[in-house]
């Protein structure tokens, strides 16, 4: 085993004397010879588990072991592919490629012939005095790749590199790497890929790992036998997708790690607009009965990832259902959708009412001052007994949005107070 | 250019920044202690001829002094900008420090800090060319020291990953990461620096006091001596020069080096890039090319040699750390005793002062404000309306904005001579002088904020203004004055930080050999200094400081978070 991650537990402190555990109890191996992805939603601390292994980052708990040593520094046989490239806008794509050797010391002569041998081999010859911003995203991150390989590391380590790029850029990408790596054609022993894209995932790696979030804890950990290249219509990879899905939302019961979260880091309220929330599931309502939930983040350009904080909010409202992977419309929310504004309204208001424990909280606190009024500061300092403070305000905010859509309470801006206007009396 | 605001977040008054200001205090009780006693006549005095074939050597000589005050300017707001923002401890004190620094008016130092450097320094022309070259830089590193803290604290997370993840040594982060990043803001900030450094370096190359002649040959002497003698063509030829001097090293060192800025912005967004033909043409020289070569050379042997020397001392972060926090400690307390003494024996300067000597004080502190007052009120009522004019109108914009820079360069210090011989016989007599001197040093920062404030007004709410016919009154009411706001209300600290500056030259001056005066602070430092009243002195600075830091925390500062809070 090259690197090895032993109980790596992050948290960080919060001002307000709580923390957050951003990644608990994480065991992680790297073979050589093996691609691994870690697969996450955000929140889950992929990124964090890449920072600590790589030594940017001291986790709170755990070790870190390279070839079987205790190792605590920033690991110099690991290099690092970020998901901005990341690049110096004021060096030359020459220089900054050349800069990792540069840092390490090595004679001018053999900085220029291993950085032109870099740029050639992720096909950027004859781009080597442009500047970053001549180029487009694809070819800048070509350009993070070979500042990467050009310190020939041992392990690879790339934090969603693919992401911000179009669907096709990406898959150029992807395959180009790919070819690399299977193709023997650079020394790097092990690659450590951390996607949000299960689809990526399974293109590409030997083994998945598969986490939950709040805190981020390795959920599954699933081998790819299927050989490369791999075709997306094979029925195994059709199957591992599916299967990767359900377990990413939790709805087949695997090992149901989930249920030992703490209530408390569950949000008072999903991090949703009632403009997005009320097209989406008008959305879902036009699109029919039961939907593929893959399906449908494919349609939407949305990733999982994106899309699970609507689902949950549509969830918990009761205007949709998931099972195994799909999603179906509940006969409320069939209503909410066909409704016009004004009905649209009243049964959303119901809806929070009987579902949303932290507005019905918020209304009776209002309800029981005299004046109707009361300061945004009281809500938040309630939010940061069990958020950070950053959080409370975007949960605030959120139920702020609700509650004006609803018609509960309003917000003032100027007084930063929630009231509730007195009822023409009639 | 949208200027950002200058200043820490703060608006009240923190136990630190009475700290510094006892730092300030402290170091005022040294220069005058440096400065005590000084009995001995001034024997250097060289002439100043009027003379047209004078002026350019008389004009290199100020550029000189200004490139010596740039110069250490530029390496101290490096060095303090890098270690603020390392450093976590050195913070704490030389954030706030910065911050009082931009708002008192250094120029009330003028007259103490010559005194004090002429008794140090054997040779006097040397002691004045340092009291002026050093009070050039008292008045432009803070912002410049600012904008580099400010840019290498705001330096992407990613890149100090790469710089991590790659094992960069100091040296490779610091010329290839930090400094670039810092690179932009440090390029403006250094133009606006100079510009306001012509108003210290004008002031401080001539002036008189108690009888005694302060001069060094320069531009800003000739042009006082041709007030004095009331010789318009000198004062033509002088004030010619100037801009030309002004309007040169505008074109062929500013817009330059601003146009090559540009590649050190690290957003990669689309928009009008400032660029310069000169440029284009400089990096094509072969000359340009060698230097920047051997620049790049030498950082990379410097990093070789350094990774050289990490080698031989493996564990070299754990003993830095302990040294450290050992030599903070010997740093701090060495601090804490020489603020401690210092500040004691200034306010043992002050128990000699009497209740209505305060008073005195107090009441000259209140004439200097409300001139101060009345310069930023007329400035307001012209520049409001011609700034806006200007902002939303291209055409007028490109007509009057060539003008307005010309006049705006001019530092103001170098007309007040002028100005004094115009003004010193009519019914206003020294209070109009002041009062004009202030409007000249403070309308141009106004001006310019508004019409960078108009500017910024988005198309689609002039838009709006439009299509529902807004009246005049409803269109200022609703459109303009809030859209401006945040930007005036950095041009009027700037103003008032100026008109406070051009207290201390204006309102005391000796003319043809008699005294003019105001009521004033300013005039009050002059005299105290002229006299040797230490006493009143440190009391009327003192009290200068006070109401300055006062105004700017509780009044600026609380109006422009205020104009800002409802942005999106």
């Amino acid at each position: 085993m090259i690197l090895k991650g032993e109980n790596l537990t992050v948290k960080f402190d919060m001002p307000n004397k709580t923390s957050i555990t951003v990644i608990e109890d994480i065991n992680i191996g790297l073979y050589e010879g093996e691609f691994v992805a870690i697969l996450g939603a955000s929140g889950s601390g992929k990124s964090t588990i890449l920072r600590c292994l790589a030594g940017l980052l001291k986790p709170t708990q755990g070790k870190i072991f390279y070839h079987g040593q205790e190792f605590s520094d920033v690991n110099p046989n690991i290099s690092m592919v970020f998901q901005s490239p990341a690049l110096f806008p004021w060096l030359s794509v020459f220089d900054n490629v050349a800069i990792g050797l540069k840092a390490k010391g090595i004679p001018k002569p053999q900085v220029e012939k291993k950085t032109y041998e870099a740029i050639d081999l992720v096909g950027l010859d004859g781009f080597e005095t442009a500047y970053p911003k001549e180029l487009s995203g694809g070819m800048q991150q070509r350009v993070g790749f070979a500042r990467a390989l050009v310190v020939e590391p041992e392990i690879l380590f790339m934090d969603e590199p693919f992401s911000g790029l179009d669907i096709l850029t990406a898959e150029n990408l992807r395959t180009d790497l790919l070819e690399l790596w299977i193709g023997n054609k650079i020394p790097t022993k092990a690659m450590l890929l951390v996607t949000h894209s299960i689809e990526e995932a399974l293109f590409m790696a030997d083994r998945i790992i598969i986490l939950s979030k709040n805190p981020g804890r390795i959920k599954e950990e699933i081998p790819v036998t299927i050989p490369h290249w791999r075709d997306k219509n094979h029925p195994e990879f059709a199957r591992l997708l599916d299967h990767i899905y359900s377990i990413m939302l939790g709805k087949e019961v695997v090992t149901r790690i989930d249920t030992q979260q703490k209530v408390g880091e569950k949000p008072a309220i999903p991090s949703i607009r009632v403009g997005a929330l009320t097209g989406f599931i008008e959305l879902i309502s036009d699109q029919g009965q039961q939907l593929d939930i893959y399906k449908l983040a494919d349609d939407l350009l949305m990733s999982v990832d994106e899309m699970q904080p609507l689902i949950e909010a549509a969830e918990m409202l009761g205007f949709v259902e998931t099972k195994y992977g799909d999603i179906i419309i509940t006969e409320e929310g069939k209503r909410f959708a066909d409704a016009d504004l004004l009905h649209k309204k009243e049964i959303f208001r119901k809806a929070v009412l009987e579902k949303v424990a932290f507005i019905k909280q918020i209304l009776e606190i209002i309800e029981h001052k005299t004046d109707k009024r009361m300061n945004e500061e009281f809500f938040i300092d309630l939010l940061k007994q069990k958020y950070s403070e950053e959080s409370a305000k975007e949960q605030l905010n959120i139920a702020i949005d609700w509650g004006r859509y609803s018609e509960l309470f309003g917000y003032d801006e100027d007084s930063h107070e929630l009231f509730i206007e007195e009822q023409p009396s009639n | 250019m949208r200027l950002k605001f200058p200043f820490t977040k703060k608006n009240n008054i923190e136990p630190v920044d009475i700290f510094i200001v006892l730092i300030i205090l402290s170091f005022i009780y040294g220069l005058i202690r440096a400065g005590a006693g000084i009995g001995k006549e001034i024997s250097y005095s060289p002439q100043i001829f009027l003379t047209a074939s004078n002026l350019p050597f008389y004009a290199w000589l100020s550029i000189l002094r200004q490139l010596a005050a740039f110069a250490i300017s530029v390496v101290f707001s490096i060095v303090y900008g890098y270690i603020a923002s390392h450093y976590k401890k050195a913070e704490a004190i030389m954030i706030p420090l910065l911050d009082v620094m931009q708002s008192i008016p250094l120029l009330s130092f003028l007259p103490i800090f010559v005194i004090s450097l002429i008794n140090i320094f054997p040779n006097e022309r040397l002691g004045l060319e340092l009291a002026c070259i050093l009070l050039i830089f008292t008045s432009q590193v803070w912002n410049m020291a600012f904008s580099v803290y400010g840019s290498m604290k705001a330096i992407p997370k990613e890149y100090n990953e790469v710089a991590n993840i790659f094992n960069f040594n100091k040296f490779l982060k610091f010329f290839y990461v930090e400094l670039p990043a810092s690179m932009i803001g440090f390029v403006w900030n250094s133009m606006m620096s100079v510009a306001g450094g012509w108003f210290f370096l004008m002031a401080s190359e001539m002036f008189v006091l108690g009888g005694k002649d302060f001069r060094l040959p320069g531009i800003g002497s000739y042009l006082q001596l041709a007030a004095i003698e009331g010789n318009t063509q000198a004062i033509l030829m002088g004030l010619g020069t100037i801009i030309i001097i002004i309007v040169l090293i505008d074109q062929l060192i500013w817009r330059p080096l601003i146009a090559w800025a540009q590649k050190f912005k690290t957003e990669l967004k689309e928009e009008e890039v400032p660029t310069s033909t000169l440029l284009v043409q400089l990096n094509r020289s072969k000359i340009i090319k060698v230097i920047s070569n051997s620049w790049n050379n030498m950082i990379d042997g410097i990093t070789i040699k350094q990774l050289k020397k990490k080698d031989a001392i493996p564990s070299l972060q754990t003993q830095k750390k302990q040294k450290f926090s050992f030599t903070s400690i010997i740093i701090y307390s060495l601090l804490i005793l020489c603020v401690g003494y210092g500040s004691i024996m200034f306010f043992a300067l002050t128990k000699n002062l009497k209740v209505d000597n305060w008073l005195n004080i107090v009441l000259a502190d209140f004439f200097t404000l409300l001139r101060v007052v009345t310069a930023v009120f007329i400035s307001l009522i012209w520049t409001v309306p011609l700034g806006v004019a200007i902002g939303l109108n291209k055409k007028l914009a490109n007509k009057l904005e060539p003008i307005v820079q010309i006049f705006a360069s001019i530092p103001a210090t170098a007309v007040f001579p002028i100005i004094v011989m115009w003004l010193i016989n009519s019914r206003g007599g020294i209070n109009l002088a002041s009062i004009v001197l202030m409007l000249l040093g403070t309308q141009w920062y106004i001006l310019f904020n508004v019409i960078a404030g108009a500017q910024s007004i988005p198309t689609d709410l002039k838009e709006v203004s439009k299509i529902f016919k807004f009246r005049k009154l409803d269109k200022w009411r609703v459109l303009i004055l809030p859209a401006i706001m945040p930007q005036l209300i950095i041009g009027l600290i700037t103003a008032t930080g100026g008109a406070w500056n051009a207290s201390i030259v204006s309102e005391y001056v000796e003319f043809r050999g008699k005294i003019y005066n105001a009521n004033g602070i300013g005039s009050l430092i002059n005299i105290a200094t002229s006299k040797g009243d230490y006493s009143l002195l440190a009391g009327s600075t003192l009290i200068m400081i006070i109401t300055v830091v006062l105004i700017n925390r509780y009044i600026w500062r609380k109006i422009y978070w205020k104009s800002i809070e409802h942005r999106v």
